[in-house]
């Protein structure tokens, strides 16, 4: 994946300053351009509250796709008696997002200066740093960087990478937890989700990589500073992984509330945006014309789309959108964890059915049995992975609503032959 | 299986009871249905969908049995405040 040089589109750069600066990622350029690590003097008993406060007042939400204000996740753990873990999520399960990767091989340092940060103000036990198994890069300059720490006497709490499955749900928060705990990595039902995650007994928070690595220029620089970028109900930046039809694809960081045009515009659109996939492959499609939208939780939601996790998948006029989500949504079918039935058996049947549609094999009654099969699956499992299938396939219907009118005539089209745009792993 | 359609929730009372499924460990034995087709349809894979609105006072028996009766011990009564969003 290509890193672009933001500073040419005048983007802030923050979380990879250290790379860009010195294109090194070692203990020694970090320290350079970010200073050392605000740590808690010893018996400093303010310094949690002084964190949380920062981070409430940055108005952080997590990077991870669910949004969630992020001091809200501090503040429950710190009420719970026993000493918790702290648990960096790298798994990164989405096919198109490349964002936690590159940060943990361009920037460690800040992801684990976040964790260790958070430990602190939590009196965690240990951190355990949560990569793919397969990524023997990503195990190898974790492994550079905590040893650089270690020689550096830094840190109170042990960290441990732990390398597991990394299917598409596998980072899952309770999947996660379970996969810590050495069970199979497959969500968990849970009763209500205030109920807290816990590994073999122990209480667990659970932060997405960047959303650390956040956390720790918040404690250096402020709140004020954080919110200096982004907008008032979106502050900051976030890091986007563009994808499908540009000519620059890669991980960039962007303000929040930058218009989603703009966003591709930096990743040079091989051709002209037909539509835009955003949030991921459990996310929603955003059309052509919409993309002036700002890339905020809000505006998207109210344009019919979704913030979720920082990916933005870009197809051209020419691609067939139907057969796009057709390949998705298959895919998505195939990573059911296979726990629950509406999951297990309605993402395959809907993929069927879209498959058919942009095949031509489908008309109007192949429509209606997949739109009654969305409504019936929708909710119905143990965690969102249907109801992100859902929400992918339903702005599709309505996103490439004119393919469709050709499609349900028994017609395929043109580009259902050209060459697949959006990267799906072969299944296994 | 057409899903039940949205109704305006009442306010939580005292003793308000809802039905809900743990669908991991639900295995479309399908007993449910057949006890409470009131509340339980089963969708075209056989797999229960739960009406959430509060369990009326004539059916609590009958969905206590359906608890007692279900093979895998999937079926929930739930007595907190109104679900809203899914989680």
């Amino acid at each position: 994946m290509t890193v672009v040089d933001s500073t040419v589109t005048a983007q802030p750069v923050r979380l990879l300053a250290a790379w860009h600066e010195t294109g090194r990622a070692d203990l020694e350029a970090h320290r350079a351009v970010h200073g050392p690590l605000p740590v808690a003097r010893r018996h400093d008993r303010e310094y949690p509250e002084r964190l949380l406060d920062a981070v409430a007042r940055s108005g952080l939400t997590g990077r991870g796709g669910a949004g969630f204000p992020t001091v809200r996740k501090l503040q429950a753990i710190a009420r719970v008696r026993r000493r918790p873990l702290v648990v960096v999520n790298a798994l990164e399960g989405e096919p198109a997002s490349s964002k936690d990767a590159v940060l943990l091989t361009l920037t460690p340092h800040l992801v684990l200066d976040g964790a260790e940060l958070v430990g602190e103000a939590i009196g965690a036990v240990e951190i355990a740093v949560c990569i793919p198994e397969h990524r023997d890069d990503l195990a190898r300059h974790l492994g550079a960087a905590l040893a650089e720490r270690a020689a550096a006497g830094m840190g109170t709490a042990p960290v441990r990478v732990s390398r597991l499955v990394g299917r598409y749900v596998s980072g899952e928060e309770s999947a996660l937890a379970d996969g810590l705990a050495g069970g199979e990595g497959r969500p968990h039902f849970r009763v209500s989700k205030g109920a807290p995650l816990a590994v073999r007994r122990r209480p667990a928070l659970v932060h997405n990589a960047e959303t650390l690595a956040h956390i720790a220029l918040i404690a250096r620089h402020g709140p004020g500073w954080f919110r200096s970028a982004g907008s008032p109900e979106a502050p900051g930046t976030s890091l986007v992984s563009v994808s499908g039809m540009v000519q620059r694809p890669g991980v960039y960081e962007v303000e929040l509330g930058t218009p989603v045009g703009a966003i591709v515009d930096q990743a040079v659109p091989a051709e002209p945006i037909g539509a835009v996939l955003v949030g991921g492959y459990g996310g929603a499609w955003l059309s052509g014309k919409d993309v002036g939208t700002p890339y905020t939780p809000k505006a998207l939601a109210a344009a019919g789309s979704t913030m979720g996790v920082g990916v933005l998948g870009v197809v051209g006029r020419s691609t067939c959108g139907v057969a796009e989500t057709a390949r998705v949504a298959s895919y998505l079918a195939g990573e059911s964890a296979g726990q629950c039935g509406p999951c297990t058996f309605g993402l395959p049947a809907i993929a069927r059915d879209l498959l058919a549609l942009a095949h031509g094999d489908g008309d109007q009654r192949t429509l209606a049995r997949l739109q009654m099969r969305l409504d019936v699956v929708v909710g119905r499992g143990a965690c969102r992975h249907p109801d992100g299938a859902v929400r992918l396939v339903r702005s599709a219907l309505s996103v490439f609503a004119d393919d469709l009118a050709h499609h349900v005539r028994h017609r395929p089209c043109s580009g259902w032959n050209r060459r697949p745009l959006l990267p799906v792993p072969v299944s296994r | 299986m057409q899903r039940r359609p949205e109704r305006q929730a009442p306010s939580p009372g005292r003793h308000e009871m809802r039905l809900r499924v743990n669908p991991v460990a639900c295995d479309a034995f399908g007993y449910c249905a057949e006890l409470i087709p009131e509340l339980i349809t089963l969708d075209e894979w056989g797999y229960p969908v739960v009406d959430e609105d509060p369990v009326p006072a004539h059916l609590r028996g009958l969905a206590l049995r359906a608890l007692r009766d279900c093979p895998r011990r999937a079926l929930l009564l739930d007595t907190s405040a109104a679900r809203g969003s899914p989680r």
